[in-house]
């Protein structure tokens, strides 16, 4: 399945964004954060991007304060996740220019719809930057 | 506060964001968001919401959940919501209810409804929305009620429809295969979609079902080879580029789906190697995203029929990796060598000191990596230091999940290739001691047979010797406090068994901390019937070596309290404890004979030795046994062979829970057994029966060779004790000190030296060499066996050997590919970012190297008439024009038409091109470092942001506002 979810933490371990591709409940998520959370910022920048986790492999990516988690399966390639992460930045970027913390905060359906139009079933269907933001830009001016 | 009306939202959102963003710890922003809930729960049901304020209420919604909190009380607004015929509210209300609900909740039956209408939409975006939804929340039961739909969607007009349908379809297969078997067909018809974001995606689904039957799908190879051969080549639109790399994403997905065809087929993988090794020899290494291309080369290479130029070329870049600074690229490196490694295990030793410096690192992930190489790479000649250094690092982590897993490796791996039953048991001891509870109980009762059966060669005093030291071992480790349950069960069995057999330890010592280990552990029963069993063993061999048994004090009352145990399986142990030092020597001889426990039982199932006994009490009147098929039938009374039986009633029980561990006694001790047995028959059987293993009996007393056993057990200790586990510990000391200085030499050499790194950096690795003996040894250990010193130099030869002939190869790419990976350490310091907007202007700098295949393409990128024309002719055209439409044979209209594929012939040419255009990667790189200072209007973007943000409060102790910049500060 790969992508099993994509996380975007504050470095006071606040989620700003979750997106689950399998159920989990509540309590489950927000044990899971919060593990998660603590074990990647108790690392420092020359370690690998990469944690395991109990049957996940976390692949994160810091941004100033904000983390991008993302967690994936054992076969997955991690230093594309890697990319993924930066692709997935790069795209916010481009929307909203400059793309800081406050924007997923205040547009946080449109962070979401992004990261919809990349992933489905946990796979990476698009990579286009343009094909990515043209239906969230079409929605812009219809609203 | 202008731009801030500029986010378009309401004062009360932005206070709320606000207040979120300004919360100092996780109660204060519970608080909030209880205060939330409130707030919502009485808003959202006010009559008369306007729709945008609505859409306002459900992302408060979402925030409520994100944060951890339930927000049901609303999932019905934003399950309505999904009615509005606004695209935007639409929108949001899907991505709500698929944030908020599972598939399987009661509300999803109120969706499908609106979906099925969606689905029908004219406007695509709805169409897209609607088969999010799908994707999230269709289950086995409701995939019919859209199914028909999304199938005619899939020819939709859109390619975004097309992609999005497939991946519904995708989903389908998923949740239930069998619901849509039919329409298999349809994936390998969209791999041949005009548009590449279609086909893209589709391999997502290819790749499941190919990982699911390969060889259904052997006749794609040359197809999925074409692919990837054109997208390599840039024949895709631009704006899959990924700094500068082509469509990165859909290459990778190929050549996992390669990997998969290629396996174990020679004919298959032939087709791959040339393209393999053109992305291998063409590949960036100066950028993440070319070594992660790179990365699954290689293990595609490692998992198709074997080709060695490939393998060479693949452990070239291996090599790349693990010389990297970047414990990232160490981590890629350390995954593909273990991939490799079984296809030339050679590999290995050029690199032993990388893999030394990953094991040694702090970094737990390539710590655990590094663990999984070695896992791979054990002989029976290094078992013993890695299965050491397994353990060491077992004992110093915390995480159980972890921990079980190199607890069952290193179990593992011992039991394969242990060069000696007294490593194994050492081994093994440790691993209980810090993992026991952890530990399969397989495991225990695996180490107890081997410490009973010894070497399997009749060499008994080799035996007798490694019972002893098992037995030294237990006794100077019982003492411990908080021993596993698991690992105290082989302590007290093998006590029993053995304790006294070398006559070194007298019984009431043994049986005396026996004793000990049932109180402290006295919750726990069934170390304390190991334990009371153990004693019994103790107690009859003295009686039957003819000494007089004393039981100890301590010893009494634990049998006292135990006679009274609510657990019947104590009960009847400490009962046949007592039972059984009432008795004579010849009866407990053989009852529980010394050093028996590997002997075969042997059950008389006829009871044959009973029936003079039966045939006496018939004769003073008995009724004689019906056999219970008898009995049922009632016919033929006559036919009872029931002499040989006893009781019939309770026979299966009896014989079942109790016989079986004292099978062969012989006629005097037999009715004392049974008349014991009817008194306790209701004994759990489960316990019972694994026990049953040491109770058992037949007479054969090995000989406990005692004489000059001290000595030769030092022998052993420092053979297995001290080499293997008492050296590594001063090395793992002296291993933190020197770790540091070994880092920061590399580094200076990253920095200074960027011209000739790949000798530079080897020299840095020879340095530590010499420094550390150590290491040194250690590499001797892991990969040379017995003869280090000869290993080493050979080793080291081998190093720089392997450069220069990869020098010889291709010296231009090599020299490149070292000036790249120079400023790609300096790019990875500085986080990437920068890279930012730089995609498209270096883009354009670009193509003047690589004119032609360019400007061809270009056509295809803006969905010119061109291809549309070629590809619109495959679809028509069914599953098996796939091969002609990508297929490299055909070559006549493709190569005019500019579409993916491209004729052979040209290949030559356009690799060429490549190079010259992976060569001219790093200035572009270089470039585009310096345009990040032109970044001007951004960074007054960002300034205004900061303002921004300041007057909002939010993230005061954040300075910078802009990610992006942030990070290039």
């Amino acid at each position: 399945m790969g992508i099993r979810f994509v996380l975007m933490v504050n470095k006071q371990g606040q989620t700003r964004l979750a997106q689950y591709y399998e159920y989990l409940t509540i309590e489950e998520r927000r044990a899971l954060e919060g593990e998660i959370v603590r074990k990647c910022l108790a690392r420092t920048e020359q370690q690998c991007s990469f944690v395991e986790h109990r049957n996940y492999k976390i692949v994160y990516r810091r941004y100033a304060s904000l983390f991008f988690l993302v967690g994936v399966d054992d076969d997955e390639n991690e230093l594309a996740i890697l990319e993924f992460i930066h692709l997935l930045v790069e795209t916010m970027d481009r929307h909203f220019g400059n793309v800081c913390e406050l924007d997923i905060m205040f547009h946080l359906e449109k962070a979401h719809f992004m990261l919809e139009e990349m992933v489905m079933n946990g796979c990476v269907v698009e990579t286009s930057k343009s094909n990515i933001l043209t239906p969230i830009q079409l929605m812009d001016k219809a609203s | 506060m202008g731009s801030q009306g500029g986010f378009g939202q309401s004062k009360e959102f932005l206070d709320l964001v606000k207040s979120i963003g300004e919360a100092r710890s996780k109660a204060e922003e519970d608080r909030i968001v209880l205060n939330e809930i409130e707030t919502l729960k009485r808003r959202i049901i006010e009559p008369d919401i306007p729709k945008r304020k609505m859409k306002e209420y459900i992302i408060r919604l979402v925030y409520v959940e994100m944060l951890g909190h339930d927000a049901s009380f609303g999932y019905i607004h934003a399950v309505k919501m999904t009615h509005d015929d606004n695209i935007v509210l639409k929108r949001t209300g899907y991505l709500a209810v698929t944030l908020f609900l599972n598939e399987d909740h009661d509300l999803i039956i109120l969706i499908v409804n609106t979906i099925q209408k969606d689905l029908k939409s004219d406007n695509y975006l709805v169409v897209c929305a609607a088969l999010n939804a799908v994707c999230r929340l269709i289950n086995e039961e409701t995939i019919p009620a859209v199914l028909p739909q999304v199938i005619e969607l899939l020819g939709h007009s859109k390619e975004a429809v097309r992609k999005k349908a497939i991946m519904a379809l995708h989903r389908f297969h998923q949740k239930s295969p069998s619901s849509v078997s039919h329409l298999i067909s349809n994936f390998r018809k969209r791999l041949c979609d005009n548009d590449p974001g279609v086909m893209g995606a589709t391999l997502c689904p290819l790749f499941d079902l190919i990982s699911n039957d390969v060889n259904s799908y052997k006749d794609l190879v040359i197809s999925f080879v074409s692919i990837l051969k054109q997208v390599a080549e840039r024949r895709l639109p631009k704006s899959y580029d990924y700094h500068q790399m082509p469509a990165p994403f859909i290459q990778i997905k190929l050549l996992k789906i390669l990997a998969l065809l290629g396996s174990g087929d020679k004919q298959a993988s032939e087709n791959m190697y040339t393209v393999i090794s053109d992305i291998i020899r063409k590949g960036d290494s100066s950028s993440n995203i070319g070594n992660a291309i790179l990365y699954d080369s290689i293990c595609c290479a490692a998992s198709i029929y074997p080709n060695p130029k490939l393998i060479e070329a693949a452990a070239d870049v291996v090599a790349k990796f693990l010389k990297s600074d970047t414990h990232n690229l160490k981590y890629m490196g350390i995954d593909a060598l273990g991939r490799l490694i079984k296809l030339s295990p050679q590999i290995a030793e050029q690199h032993q000191l990388a893999v030394i410096d990953c094991l040694e690192d702090p970094d737990d992930t390539l710590k655990r990596k590094t663990f999984k190489l070695l896992y791979k790479m054990t002989k029976s000649s290094n078992v013993e230091v890695i299965v050491d250094r397994m353990i060491e690092y077992m004992i110093s982590i915390s995480d159980d999940h972890y921990k079980t897993y190199i607890a069952s490796r290193c179990v593992e791996l011992a039991e394969q290739f242990a060069p000696s039953n007294h490593w194994f048991i050492q081994t093994m001891n440790k691993v209980f001691e810090h993992a026991g509870d952890l530990v399969n109980v397989k495991v225990a009762h695996n180490l107890m047979r081997l410490i009973a059966e010894g070497f399997g060669e009749d060499d008994d005093a080799a035996d007798s010797q490694l019972r002893s030291s098992a037995v030294e071992s237990y006794l100077r480790i019982i003492g411990e406090p908080k021993l596993p349950s698991v690992f105290l069960q082989v302590i007290c069995w093998v006590l029993g068994e053995y304790g006294t057999a070398d006559g070194k330890h007298s019984a009431s010592y043994i049986s005396g901390k026996l004793c000990d280990v049932a109180e402290a552990y006295s919750d726990d029963v069934t170390v304390k019937a190991y334990a009371t069993s153990a004693l019994m063993k103790i107690y009859a061999f003295e009686m039957a070596a003819g000494r007089k048994v004393d039981l100890l004090p301590e010893c009494q009352t634990l049998i006292e309290e135990m006679l009274a145990s609510h657990s019947t399986d104590l009960q009847q142990r400490a009962y046949e404890l007592q039972a059984l030092t009432g008795l004579d020597r010849q009866a407990v001889e053989a009852i529980m004979p010394q050093d028996a426990s590997c002997e075969d039982i042997e059950v008389d199932k006829n009871l044959s030795f009973l029936n003079d006994y039966v045939q006496q009490s018939i004769e003073r009147g008995a009724q004689p046994y019906i056999p219970e098929d008898v009995r049922a039938g009632m016919g033929e009374m006559s036919n009872f062979r029931g002499q040989d039986k006893h009781e019939p009633s309770h026979h299966v029980l009896r014989f079942e829970a109790y016989e079986l561990p004292k099978a062969p006694p012989p006629s005097k001790a037999a009715p004392v057994s049974i008349a014991s047995s009817t008194d306790l028959v209701p004994v759990p059987e489960a316990l019972y029966s694994r026990e049953s293993q040491q109770i058992s009996s037949a007479a054969s007393a090995s000989e406990a060779g005692s004489s000059g056993l001290k000595l030769r057990l030092d022998g052993v200790q420092k053979k297995w004790g001290k080499p293997t586990y008492s050296s590594p510990t001063p090395s793992s000391t002296s291993e933190s000190s020197s770790q540091k200085p070994v880092n920061g030499m590399t580094q200076v050499n990253g920095a200074s030296a960027v011209n000739s790194r790949v000798r530079e950096s080897y020299d840095s690795r020879k340095a530590p060499v010499e420094i550390s003996p150590e290491k040194q040894k250690l590499a001797g250990l892991l990969f040379g066996g017995s003869s280090k010193p000869e290993r080493k130099s050979s080793a080291g030869h081998k190093a720089p050997k392997a450069n220069a002939s990869a020098a010889d190869r291709s010296q231009e790419s090599k020299t490149a590919g070292a000036s790249n990976e120079a400023v790609a350490e300096k790019t990875n310091h500085q986080p990437p970012p920068d890279l930012l907007d730089l995609g498209e202007p270096t883009v354009t700098t670009d193509p003047p190297s690589v004119v032609d295949p360019f400007k061809q393409l270009e056509g295809l990128l803006d969905s010119s008439p061109g291809p549309t024309i070629d590809h619109s002719a495959g679809a028509t055209a069914k599953v098996p024009d796939i091969m002609s439409l990508y297929g490299g044979t055909t070559t006549g209209e493709q190569s005019t038409s500019g579409g993916y594929s491209i004729p052979v012939s040209g290949e030559g040419n356009l690799l060429s091109g490549l190079s010259n255009a992976a060569a001219g990667g790093a200035p572009g790189e270089m470039t585009f470092t310096s345009s990040q200072s032109v970044k001007g209007p951004n960074a007054k973007d960002s300034l205004e942001k900061d303002a921004l943000v300041r007057q909002l409060g939010v993230n005061p102790s954040s300075q910078n506002p802009n990610l992006f910049k942030d990070l290039l500060g």
